[in-house]
């Protein structure tokens, strides 16, 4: 068996396991998904608030300054918008079993292959306060990795997928299962633990614009970066210009 | 190819395997205990019968979650009834409801018809749950009636009925469910609202409340009940006069 050389450059290891490359973009397709009728949801009642009830006659937490597509919510903008709720129910659902359908493919995989250990937990090295500082600063600094970087997650990059993948996307699912109201009978807890129905649906918009900003980030550190060979390599497991670093005989960058 | 490859491929192959032999065993048994629904073919069907046949493997008999009497609403929002009543509730109201009548057809040994009176009269029940719309409002109320399934132990339901028909006076305006719904305890017609008689707006006279599931389930102005084994003989075949506005017909997510 082949001994783990995690940051070592040049080994056949693809930078990303075949599963992670097919459960990533699996994930990235139901996630824009989700987002677009997310979106187009909460147009139709674009008011928020805490406990467990809330509508029209009631004061909100805080409404969006957005037109809806009722005519019993009040806005302020003179028109309403067409109603699209019937279909983006049943893809925000569809696309929430496949989401969730291949997250337990990935977080399975993820422990049996050794995957989370290996690429995500921060390496010892890496787990001082001032590395971590020193990581975090060279991220603001738009400070572009170099060869050596394409081997392994640095340590930011570990920590924030942790926090996405164990923290955002759980968050998530639990906020989101809270809204049913079969879920909330076999499981009235869960939904008492959020605060109620109402605050659920609040958590739940919350934790899609730290998704949502997640993906902004997550898609700029990819454009700085280098966007072709950090995108072909979530395609194809290898950085894209792996073949031209040998025709080019190995030009330092 | 390295070991390590080979090892990861055996993975891959193994969780695909045990995915879509877990996925064949679900539908296997889907088809034998009834747990896809009227709508599943179509476009988002995928998603609708996953969550249908989940939430009915999962959470069983599990009822709509209860609430205290203090968590009543004070501000409940009726959703204005499109198009707006016609003559004929117009002079049914004005005489009172007395000439009210729910008819209960099809697969019963006893098809009958009962005036409000009479659903007084029957065994009632009464239950503080919540109205949540789609759209993502909800108020909570105690509600009052008569549960279905003694209307259907009353006209003697044929053992072979798998769906109970509900239909509107409004033209067009009609749902069903299955029998684990309609026998479910805190299925029930609807009469009263925090102990009034239940107002025009929320659905009165009579209203089927299912709080299992999203309130365009709970229709208004109930005046039939048919019982049947099949759902393609009515509408457009799929369970609801909903789904062509693209509603699912399960609403318990």
């Amino acid at each position: 068996m082949v001994p783990r050389t995690p940051r070592t450059t040049g080994t056949r290891r693809p930078r990303h396991a075949a599963l992670v490359r097919a459960t990533h973009w699996l994930t990235a397709l139901s996630f824009l998904a989700l987002l677009v009728t997310g979106a187009e949801i909460v147009i139709s009642h674009p008011r928020f608030y805490w406990g467990e009830t809330g509508n029209v006659n009631m004061t909100p937490a805080f409404s969006l300054p957005i037109p809806s597509s009722r005519a019993s919510v009040p806005t302020g903008y003179g028109y309403v918008l067409p109603d699209q709720n019937g279909w983006s129910r049943a893809l925000h659902f569809e696309a929430a079993w496949l989401v969730v359908l291949t997250g337990l493919v990935y977080v399975i995989f993820g422990f049996v292959s050794g995957h989370f250990r290996r690429n995500l937990i921060p390496e010892p090295l890496e787990r001082g306060p001032g590395r971590l500082a020193a990581a975090i600063a060279a991220h603001l600094r738009f400070t572009r990795p170099g060869r050596e970087d394409d081997g392994a997650y640095n340590v930011v990059q570990r920590l924030t997928y942790l926090l996405v993948i164990f923290g955002l996307f759980p968050l998530v699912i639990w906020t989101g299962l809270a809204m049913s109201l079969t879920f909330e009978g076999a499981f009235p807890g869960a939904v008492i633990l959020l605060g109620g129905r109402q605050s659920a649906r609040t958590l739940h918009f919350f934790v899609s614009i730290l998704l949502l900003g997640f993906l902004l980030v997550h898609v700029l550190m990819v454009y700085l970066a280098g966007f072709r060979r950090r995108v072909g390599a979530m395609i194809t497991g290898r950085p894209v210009d792996a073949v031209e670093t040998v025709v080019q005989a190995g030009e330092p960058r | 190819m390295s070991g390590i490859s080979r090892r990861k491929l055996l993975t891959t192959g193994l969780t695909a395997v045990a995915g879509v032999s877990g996925l064949a065993a679900a539908a296997k048994l889907a088809g034998r205990d009834g747990l896809i629904p009227p709508d599943a073919g179509t476009l988002f069907g995928a998603g609708g019968t996953l969550t249908y046949a989940a939430q009915r493997i999962l959470m069983g008999h599990a009822g709509a979650r209860e609430f205290d009497r203090r968590q009543i609403s004070t501000a409940p929002f009726a959703n204005p009834v499109d198009p707006p009543l016609d003559g004929a509730f117009g002079r049914l109201q004005a005489a009172g409801f007395a000439d009210w009548r729910i008819d209960v057809d099809g697969m019963v040994a006893r098809p009958a018809s009962f005036s409000l009176a009479e659903l007084r009269s029957f065994p009632q029940r009464t239950q503080i749950t919540e109205v949540a719309c789609e759209e993502g409002w909800s108020y909570i109320a105690e509600w009052t009636g008569v549960p279905l399934a003694h209307i259907l132990e009353r006209v003697d339901t044929h053992p072979q009925a798998r769906y109970v028909l509900y239909r509107s006076i409004q033209k067009d305006w009609w749902d069903s469910i299955d029998m684990a719904d309609a026998l479910h305890p805190q299925t029930i017609l609807t009469l009263a609202m925090n102990g009034t008689d239940l107002p025009v707006p929320f659905g009165g006279p009579v209203r089927l409340r299912l709080p299992r599931q999203l309130g365009y389930k709970s229709i208004k102005y109930i005046v039939r009940l048919t019982l049947t084994d099949d759902l393609k003989k009515f509408g457009s075949g799929l369970g609801s006069s909903e789904p062509d506005l693209g509603y699912s017909w399960y609403a318990g997510i």
